[in-house]
């Protein structure tokens, strides 16, 4: 019994509580006039961002293997595959934009589930606040991490010689079209996370989903040259019509069919994994 | 009016079912205004289950409750606006530091900028947790995390505070902390609806105790009725070799004609006596059968004792409580 108490003293060696001052604390503890929807929102955006700042790898995690890629594929295949290294850059590089961001759509889901799993949402959910501002926030901060991402890329892909012809304006297009595609996917990752709950069972389903999506696309080459089955395949894959959209935005072109796809698609994905997922948070 | 209720809270024939399992099955409490209450239970009892349902973050299959007058089913967000929940579940952001726990908290229940700042200042300080403002909770000691746990719910006070097992697990100074603390929160004019699987705690912090087992209510009472209900008095003796004591158990019921409650100890006899002539005698035909003795005293039966003779089952807890206390 002493033992233990002088063992946990030494341990932990940290400040007596002080009655006085718990009582002032406490009594001082007065609720303050109720805060709006967006502000709640807004909150949680700003806590996204402070996971960003003490948990930087989960930007790193997803980013290192496209970067990865652009490498390889550029310097590789880039000589057989578009005549020169820098040329199938210029192919290659839009393609990495959408499939590194797309990825990153899933840690939405894994974020969820980790905060559910560790008991984050029992507490949000026991606050007198508007009850979907803490999905709403994680949206908020989660298109600031997409667009970190995407800013990743890009410098890389500079550095190494990509130099679209549709300039700065071009690619701030294709990367706005990126973001809302993306927020619209994140929402079936927050669907999958309220409901699987598990952040490991989270992160396996949207591997399953996302490789192939992002893999068997027009990302690394033209379809055409693809068995016709995968051809089936890569025509019908949202991924394949955002990388000819964004591809066109790089280029200073405007691809009016893939942007309206791309847009209904978002809009789609939106109207029914929002509501769901809505659904899913309020039951109890 | 309802909300000028004498009690904070009431449950009446709360059920929760999860497929067939039963984990709430009936409870109901009556829990007034201004007091420590205890949920006293082992493992798997459903303690965590109704404080869920009495926060709004589970649904109850049937019965209904109210939580400073309001509903938990149909007037939720009032509800949540006037209690607060810490402890085994509830908890705050590892990733983040506890300053940022805290302002996060204080900015969703509207502080501005700088009150939240503020704010978390001075819950930090009074935690004891000022040193460890800036560090993240994820390298927090036990005792730490359970205090820094507990001061995010308190950014705003509410009338109920629910307390989940705040103490299982902790150091017994830490322990003592959390108690200080329970405390403080009642002298502020709160209630607090604590959950233990201590008998020692429930005995010492609450008013009144409901005893919950397999989702029902066991036993309800202050800690004194709980004690008489299962007997007037109790002799204990404490052997000085756990292989006299069936023998010693033996010769008290034989000769004594007592009943010998069970116990969690193996060096501890507990015989229900209240005349201190017929303690003296049973002191005495145990020496005489050169059974050593430790020590031995009369009073009442402890917390112990009571859950034994309620549930007529052991609890993990009751040796190590036992153990503790000696
Ligand atoms: N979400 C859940 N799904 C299924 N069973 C559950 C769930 N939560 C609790 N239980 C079961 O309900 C019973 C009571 O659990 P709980 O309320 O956590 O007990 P305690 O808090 O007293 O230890 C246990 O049998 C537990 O396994
Ligand atoms: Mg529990």
């Amino acid at each position: 019994m002493t033992t233990t108490q002088a063992a946990a003293t030494a341990e932990d060696g940290i400040e007596e509580i002080s009655h006085d001052r718990l009582l002032a604390a406490l009594s001082a503890g007065a609720a303050p006039k109720r805060p709006g929807a967006i502000a709640n929102s807004f909150t949680y955006g700003w806590r996204s961002l402070l996971k960003i700042k003490h948990v930087p790898e989960q930007l790193f995690d997803v980013t290192a293997f496209p970067i990865l890629f652009t490498l390889l594929f550029t310097f590789l295949f880039g000589g057989a595959l578009a005549g020169s290294p820098t040329e199938y850059l210029q192919f290659l590089l839009p393609g990495i934009l959408v499939q590194t961001t797309v990825f990153i759509t899933m840690y939405t889901g894994l974020t969820l589930a980790t905060d559910i799993d560790k008991g984050m949402f029992d507490r949000f959910r026991s606050l007198p606040i508007w009850q979907p501002s803490p999905l709403v926030g994680a949206m908020l901060g989660d298109v600031v991490r997409f667009a970190l991402a995407c800013a990743m890329v890009l410098i890389v892909g500079v550095i190494l010689g990509f130099r679209p012809p549709g300039a700065v304006q071009g690619v701030l297009a294709g990367v706005v079209l990126i973001l809302i595609f993306c927020f619209a996917v994140a929402w079936i990752w927050i669907l999958i996370g309220l409901t699987v709950r598990s952040p490991n069972s989270v992160m396996a389903l949207s591997m399953i989903v996302l490789f192939p999506l992002t893999f068997a696309s027009n990302t690394f080459v033209d379809p055409a040259t693809m068995p016709s089955w995968l051809q089936a395949f890569v025509n019908i894959n949202p991924i394949t019509y955002l990388v000819s959209a964004v591809r066109a935005f790089c280029n200073g072109e405007f691809a009016t069919y893939d942007v309206t796809v791309v847009l209904i698609i978002s809009v789609a994905l939106v109207a029914i994994f929002g509501p769901l997922s809505m659904i899913r948070y309020r039951r109890r | 009016m309802s909300h000028q209720s004498e009690l904070a809270i009431e449950a009446d024939g709360l059920v929760k079912t999860f497929g067939d399992n039963r984990a709430v099955d009936g409870v109901s409490l009556a829990i007034p205004r201004g007091t420590v209450y205890g949920v006293l239970g082992p493992n798997g009892a459903g303690k965590t289950t109704t404080i869920r349902m009495l926060a709004t973050l589970l649904r109850p299959n049937g019965g209904f409750a109210k939580v400073g007058g309001f509903d938990v089913a149909t007037e939720a967000d009032k509800v949540r606006s006037v209690m607060t929940l810490a402890g085994q579940f509830a908890s705050v952001d590892e990733d983040l530091t506890g300053t940022e726990n805290l302002v996060l908290l204080a900015r969703l229940y509207g502080f501005s900028r700088k009150g939240s700042k503020d704010r978390s200042a001075q819950l930090l300080e009074a935690f004891g947790l000022t040193a460890a403002a800036d560090r993240q909770v994820k390298n927090y000691s036990g005792g730490m995390r359970r205090r820094i746990d507990i001061a995010a719910s308190l950014v705003v006070v509410p009338e109920i505070v629910f307390l989940d097992e705040p103490t299982t697990g902790l150091d017994p100074r830490s322990r003592n902390q959390v108690w200080d603390i329970v405390r403080a929160l009642v002298s502020d004019g709160a209630t607090v609806l604590l959950t233990t699987q201590y008998l020692e705690e429930a005995d010492q912090l609450a008013r009144r105790i409901a005893v919950i087992d397999t989702g029902k209510v066991l036993a309800e009472g202050t800690p004194g009725e709980l004690k008489a209900s299962v007997g007037t008095g109790v002799l204990h003796i404490r052997l000085a070799q756990q292989e006299q004591r069936v023998t010693a158990e033996h010769l008290l019921t034989s000769r004594l004609g007592v009943v010998v409650e069970p116990s969690s100890d193996p060096f501890q006899v507990a015989a229900r006596i209240s005349d201190p002539l017929l303690a003296n005698r049973g002191i005495s035909e145990l020496h005489e059968a050169n059974i050593e003795l430790v020590s031995f005293s009369m009073g009442q039966p402890t917390l112990d004792e009571v859950f034994l003779a309620l549930t007529g089952k052991d609890t993990e807890h009751s040796t190590a409580q036992s153990e503790a206390s000696s």
